[in-house]
C-alpha cells in the first residue's frame, strides 16, 4: 500500500502547488493591468529575507499558525468558525487582565493567564455552539455578531482597565510583570530581535490537535460528524455534543492567538494590539488544509508574503498591499485545485479499484465460471 | 415521423423504430455498456431486463439523450440521429418516464403537463383539450384540473405517461414503472400499456421483475454485465429461462429453510407512538411488535407509511417517539443510540449513503464506525488502528467484500461490496438484534445472494431479525412472519408460507378495510 500511500502524498502537494502557480499568475496580470513592474515587485519578494527578517516570519507564522488550527478544528467539523478574531480579542484582553494584577507570582501567573485567555476564548466561541445547538442558529451569523461585539466589548472594557501613561495617548491595560513573560530566542545569528519563546507551545498545540483528530476516538467521532451529519447520528454519534465541544474546543485555541505578542512582545492589551488574525486563520486552514503540517506551511507562506511585501512601498513604489490580493487569490485557488485534484483522485482511484477487480475476476474465470 | 428507411436490412426489421448497434459507454473505471444491439418494432411492449448494475439505465440514459455514447448508432424510424440531450430525443419522438416522478405536487395535472412544453398546446383551454383527448385515447382516466398531491401512485405515473404523450413521443421509455406500485396497480399500468401499443407506440419496459415482464411484453431483451446476451419472443420463455439469461449462472432464492423460531423474546416493542413534528397524523401509532430469538419478522408496506420512522425510533434516532423498547428485557427507550448499539442491536441502514458509510473514509475507518466505544477498534480513549485494519480485512475475507485493500475509500466500491462491508460490520460485536432495512436495494445479484445468505445465517445464530423490504419476494421468502405497516400502524400479520403477493398489497394499500387507496404520506 505504500505505493497508494505515495500516490495520495502527490496529489496532496499538487493542490497548493497549482494554487500557488494560478495565484502568482493572477497578481502578476494585476501589477500588468496596474503599470507597476512585475519582475521588480516579485524580485523583491523572493529575495532572500535577512535574519531580522526571518525571525519576524517565525514570529508571525506562531501567531498564524494558531489561529489556523483553531478555524481548523471547526472544519473537520463543518463548522465554520468565523469568530476566531473576536474570540482572540476578548480572551488576549481577558488575559492581559489577568496577567497585568498578577495574583499569582512568576510563571505561575503565566500559566494563569493562559488559562484564561483559553476559557474566555471557549465561552466566547461556546455562545455560538449553543445558539446552533439549541436553536439552529447558524455558527456563521452568530460568529460574524459575536465579533462585532467583542470589538465593542473589549472597547468598553479597555477604558475600565486601562491605566494612566503620561505623555501617550494610547490606553492599555497594566503591564505583564517582568517574572511572567515568556522569554524570546535567538535563533538567527545577527537579528536584533528574537523568536518568541511561545513557538514551542504553538508546536505543541499542533501535536495535540494532531493526536486528538487523528488517533482517538474523540477525534474520529469529530471527523465522522464532518463527513457525515446523517452516518454520524445512525453511528450513535450525539452531534450536538460534539458541535458544541468542537465549538469550545476552537474557541480555547483561538483564546492563545494573542498570547505570543501579549507574553513576547506587547506584554500589554491596548488599543494598538494586532487585530485581523482571525480571518487570516481561515485562509491559512484552508491553504493548509486541516492538517498540522499543511497549516504550519500555510502560515509561513502569509507571514512570508508579510514580511517580504513591506519595503515595496519604499523600494518599489507599490502598495505592500498587492500580497493582501496575492493571499486572497491564493484561497479562492486552493478551494478550487482542492476540489479538481479531489475529484480526480477519486476518479484515479475507481478506476484502480475497477482494473483489481477486473483482473481477479479473470484469474478466477478460470477456475469457476464467474 | 416518417416512414422505416428502406435500408433496414435484418430479416424481422418489417417496423422496426428504434435500431440501436454496437452502443457502448464507459464511465471512468466501469465500463457500463458494450457491444449493445437492439431493436424495437412498432406496436410492440419490448422488455430490457437486467439485474440491478448490469446497465439498462445507462442504455436507457443514451436512447434518451442524457448520456452520450462513446460508440455505436441510434437508429428512430430508419434515420440515424444524434441524441445530445432529451429535447434531442423528445424531437425525434423519443420519452422517458422516470422511476422517481418529477411532478410538482402543488400544481395540477394540466400545469404540470404544460410545464416545460407551452408552446404546444397554450397553457390554457387548447390543452386541457389535448390532456383530454389522450387521456381517452389511452384510456388514461386522468382529470386535467386536479391536483398532483390528490393523486395515489398508479394515477401519479399515469400523469408521467401522458406528459410524455403530450410532447409527441412514439417510443416511451418505462424505468422500473412497477417498482413503485402495489400489484393492483400493476395490472392497471399494463392495462395501459397494452392501449399505448394498440394505438402504433412503441415502448420499451425496463424491469428486472420478471413474471411482470412476461405478462406484459412482447419481446424481451436481456442485459447482462453491460452487453446484450439475447433477445427472445415473450411467449417462448419461462421466466425461469429469463432469469439464467440474466444472471449467467445458478439462480438465488430468498427461501427460508427449517424455522429456528424459539419462544425467547428479544426485541418487544410497546405502543410506540412517534407524533408528526408537523401536527396532525402520528407518524407512528400505537406499533406492538416482539420479535423472538432465531425469527426474522419482516415489514411490509407502501414506502412512506412509516418504515423509517420505526427503525429509526427503534434505533433511538427519533427524539419525541413514546411507548417502550424493550431488548432482552433491557428498556431502551431513554438510552442513546450508541447505547442502543452496545446493547446489541446490528443496524443496515435503507440509505447505506447517508446513513451507513463515511464515502470519504477509507474502509477502515468506516468499519470503526457505529462501533468506536468497542473492541477491537478502540484501546481506551484511542482509535486502534491495528486492531480495526485487522478486524476489517477479516470481514473483507469472511463477507467476500471485493475490493483491492482496505485503504481505498467506500466511494470507490459498487453498491453490492458496500452492503457486504456494512453487514460484515453490524455483524461483529456479537449482536441479538440486526435491523436490516432494505438490504439488498441497488445491489447486483451476486450480492444479493450472499445479503440473502447472511440473514440467514444471522438468524440461524439465533438472532432476532428485523427486516423492512419493499421486494415482496424477498419479505415472503425470508420472513418467519410479516407483518404490514400502513399510515404508522401495523395493520395485519401474515403467515409468509400461505401469503400471496396480491394479499399482501391489498393490506399495504388498505383496500381490506377501505377503498381510498395508498396515498404517500
Amino acid at each position: 500500500m505504500t505505493d497508494h500511500r505515495l500516490k495520495r502524498l502527490g496529489l496532496g502537494l499538487a493542490a497548493p502547488l497549482l494554487a500557488l502557480l494560478s495565484a502568482f499568475l493572477i497578481t502578476s496580470l494585476v501589477l500588468l493591468a496596474a503599470g507597476d513592474s512585475v519582475t521588480g515587485v516579485w524580485g523583491q519578494i523572493l529575495s532572500p529575507p535577512e535574519a531580522r527578517g526571518l525571525t519576524n516570519i517565525v514570529n508571525a507564522a506562531t501567531v498564524y499558525y494558531l489561529s489556523g488550527v483553531a478555524v481548523a478544528i471547526g472544519f473537520r467539523m463543518n463548522l465554520f468558525n468565523i469568530g476566531v478574531d473576536g474570540q482572540y480579542r476578548v480572551a488576549s484582553f481577558a488575559a492581559a487582565v489577568v496577567a497585568g494584577e498578577a495574583f499569582l507570582p512568576g510563571y505561575l501567573n503565566t500559566l494563569l493567564a493562559l488559562m484564561a485567555a483559553m476559557a474566555v476564548g471557549a465561552v466566547w466561541a461556546g455562545i455560538a455552539g449553543l445558539l446552533r445547538v439549541t436553536r439552529g442558529v447558524s455558527e456563521v451569523i452568530s460568529t460574524i455578531m459575536l465579533n462585532a461585539i467583542a470589538t465593542a466589548l473589549v472597547a468598553y472594557l479597555l477604558r475600565k482597565a486601562a491605566v494612566d501613561d503620561p505623555g501617550s495617548n494610547i490606553t492599555a491595560t497594566k503591564d505583564v510583570p517582568e517574572g511572567s513573560r515568556i522569554p524570546g530566542i535567538s535563533v538567527f545569528p545577527g537579528s536584533p530581535n528574537e523568536v518568541y519563546g511561545f513557538v514551542f507551545v504553538a508546536i505543541a498545540v499542533g501535536i495535540a490537535y494532531w493526536v486528538v483528530i487523528n488517533r482517538t476516538r474523540f477525534g474520529f467521532d469529530l471527523r465522522a460528524t464532518g463527513l457525515s451529519q446523517s452516518a454520524a447520528v445512525a453511528s450513535g454519534i450525539d452531534t450536538k455534543r460534539m458541535v458544541f465541544v468542537s465549538m469550545l474546543l476552537s474557541g480555547a485555541v483561538a483564546g492563545l492567538v494573542g498570547m505570543p505578542i501579549l507574553l513576547g512582545q506587547a506584554f500589554n492589551y491596548g488599543s494598538t494590539f494586532q487585530s485581523g488574525l482571525g480571518f487570516a486563520g481561515i485562509a491559512i486552514a484552508l491553504l493548509g488544509r486541516n492538517h498540522p503540517i499543511g497549516i504550519a506551511l500555510g502560515a509561513l507562506l502569509f507571514a512570508y508574503l508579510d514580511e517580504q511585501s513591506n519595503p515595496l512601498q519604499i523600494l518599489q513604489n507599490v502598495s505592500p498591499d498587492i500580497v493582501s490580493i496575492t493571499q486572497g487569490t491564493i484561497v479562492l485557488t486552493v478551494v478550487i485545485a482542492y476540489e479538481v485534484v479531489r475529484r480526480y483522485g477519486v476518479r484515479l482511484e475507481q478506476r484502480q479499484v475497477a482494473l483489481a477487480l477486473e483482473s481477479e475476476r479473470s484469474t478466477s474465470r478460470e477456475g469457476t465460471s464467474a | 415521423m416518417s416512414s422505416p428507411s428502406a435500408a433496414a436490412a435484418s430479416a424481422d426489421a418489417t417496423d422496426v423504430v428504434v435500431r440501436l448497434r454496437g452502443i457502448g459507454k464507459t464511465f471512468p473505471g466501469v465500463v457500463a455498456n458494450h457491444d449493445i444491439d437492439i431493436d424495437v418494432a412498432r406496436g410492440t411492449v419490448h422488455a430490457v431486463v437486467g439485474e440491478n448494475g448490469a446497465g439498462k439505465s445507462t442504455l436507457m440514459k443514451i436512447l434518451y439523450g442524457v448520456q452520450k455514447p462513446d460508440s455505436g448508432t441510434i437508429e428512430i424510424d430508419g434515420r440515424r440521429v444524434s441524441l445530445s440531450s432529451p429535447s434531442d430525443a423528445i424531437a425525434a419522438g423519443v420519452g422517458m418516464v422516470f422511476q422517481h416522478f418529477m411532478l410538482a405536487d402543488n400544481f395540477t395535472v394540466l400545469e404540470n403537463v404544460v410545464l416545460g412544453a407551452e408552446k404546444l398546446h397554450g397553457i390554457g383551454d387548447g390543452a386541457r383539450e389535448e390532456i383530454r383527448r389522450i387521456s381517452t385515447t389511452y384510456g388514461l382516466d386522468i382529470d386535467p384540473d386536479v391536483l398532483v398531491e390528490d393523486l395515489g401512485v398508479g394515477a401519479r405515473q399515469r400523469v408521467e405517461i401522458l406528459k410524455v404523450l403530450y410532447r409527441g413521443a412514439r417510443i416511451i421509455i418505462l424505468d422500473e414503472p412497477t417498482a413503485v406500485l402495489v400489484p393492483q396497480e400493476v395490472d392497471e399500468l399494463f392495462e395501459n400499456l397494452r392501449g399505448l401499443k394498440s394505438e402504433g407506440l412503441a415502448v420499451i419496459f425496463i424491469s428486472h421483475k420478471l413474471d411482470e415482464v412476461l405478462s406484459v411484453a412482447d419481446t424481451v431483451t436481456v442485459v447482462r454485465r453491460g452487453t446484450t446476451i439475447d433477445t427472445v419472443p415473450a411467449q417462448s420463455v419461462t421466466s425461469r429461462e429469463l432469469a439464467e439469461l440474466m444472471v449467467g449462472s445458478e439462480l438465488p432464492s430468498p427461501t427460508t429453510e427449517s424455522s429456528t423460531v424459539t419462544d425467547v423474546p428479544v426485541l418487544q416493542v410497546r405502543d410506540l407512538t412517534l407524533p408528526a413534528a408537523s401536527g396532525g397524523r402520528p407518524l407512528l401509532s400505537d406499533i406492538d411488535l416482539t420479535i423472538h430469538r432465531g425469527e426474522i419478522l419482516g415489514i411490509a408496506g407502501v414506502e412512506g407509511n412509516g418504515q423509517a420512522e420505526l427503525v429509526e425510533a427503534v434505533m433511538g434516532m427519533r427524539p419525541g417517539a413514546t411507548g417502550s423498547v424493550e431488548l432482552s428485557g433491557q428498556d431502551l427507550a431513554r438510552l442513546s443510540t450508541r447505547r442502543r448499539r452496545e446493547a446489541g442491536i446490528g443496524y443496515i441502514p435503507e440509505d447505506r449513503h447517508r446513513h451507513g458509510l463515511l464515502l470519504d473514509a477509507p474502509l477502515w475507518e468506516n468499519r470503526v464506525l457505529g462501533h468506536q466505544t468497542r473492541e477491537p477498534n478502540v484501546r481506551g480513549p484511542f482509535v486502534s488502528r491495528g486492531g480495526a485494519r485487522a478486524d476489517t480485512e477479516r470481514i473483507v475475507r469472511d463477507y467476500d467484500v471485493r475490493t483491492p485493500g482496505i485503504d481505498v475509500l467506500a466511494r470507490a466500491l459498487s453498491g453490492g461490496n458496500q452492503q457486504k462491508l456494512i453487514i460484515g460490520r453490524e455483524m461483529s460485536g456479537a449482536p441479538s438484534l440486526l435491523i436490516a432495512a432494505h438490504p439488498t436495494r441497488g445491489v447486483d445479484v451476486g450480492a444479493q445472494s450472499a445479503i440473502w445468505d447472511h440473514i440467514k445465517d444471522a438468524r440461524r445464530e439465533g438472532l432476532a431479525v428485523l427486516l423492512v423490504s419493499a421486494d415482496l419476494d424477498e419479505l415472503i421468502g425470508l420472513s418467519d412472519t410479516i407483518q404490514v405497516i400502513l399510515r404508522g400502524r401495523l395493520v395485519g400479520t401474515f403467515d409468509p408460507a400461505s401469503v400471496t403477493p396480491q394479499q399482501l398489497g391489498s393490506a399495504m394499500t388498505g383496500a381490506a378495510d377501505d377503498d381510498t387507496g395508498a396515498s404517500p404520506a
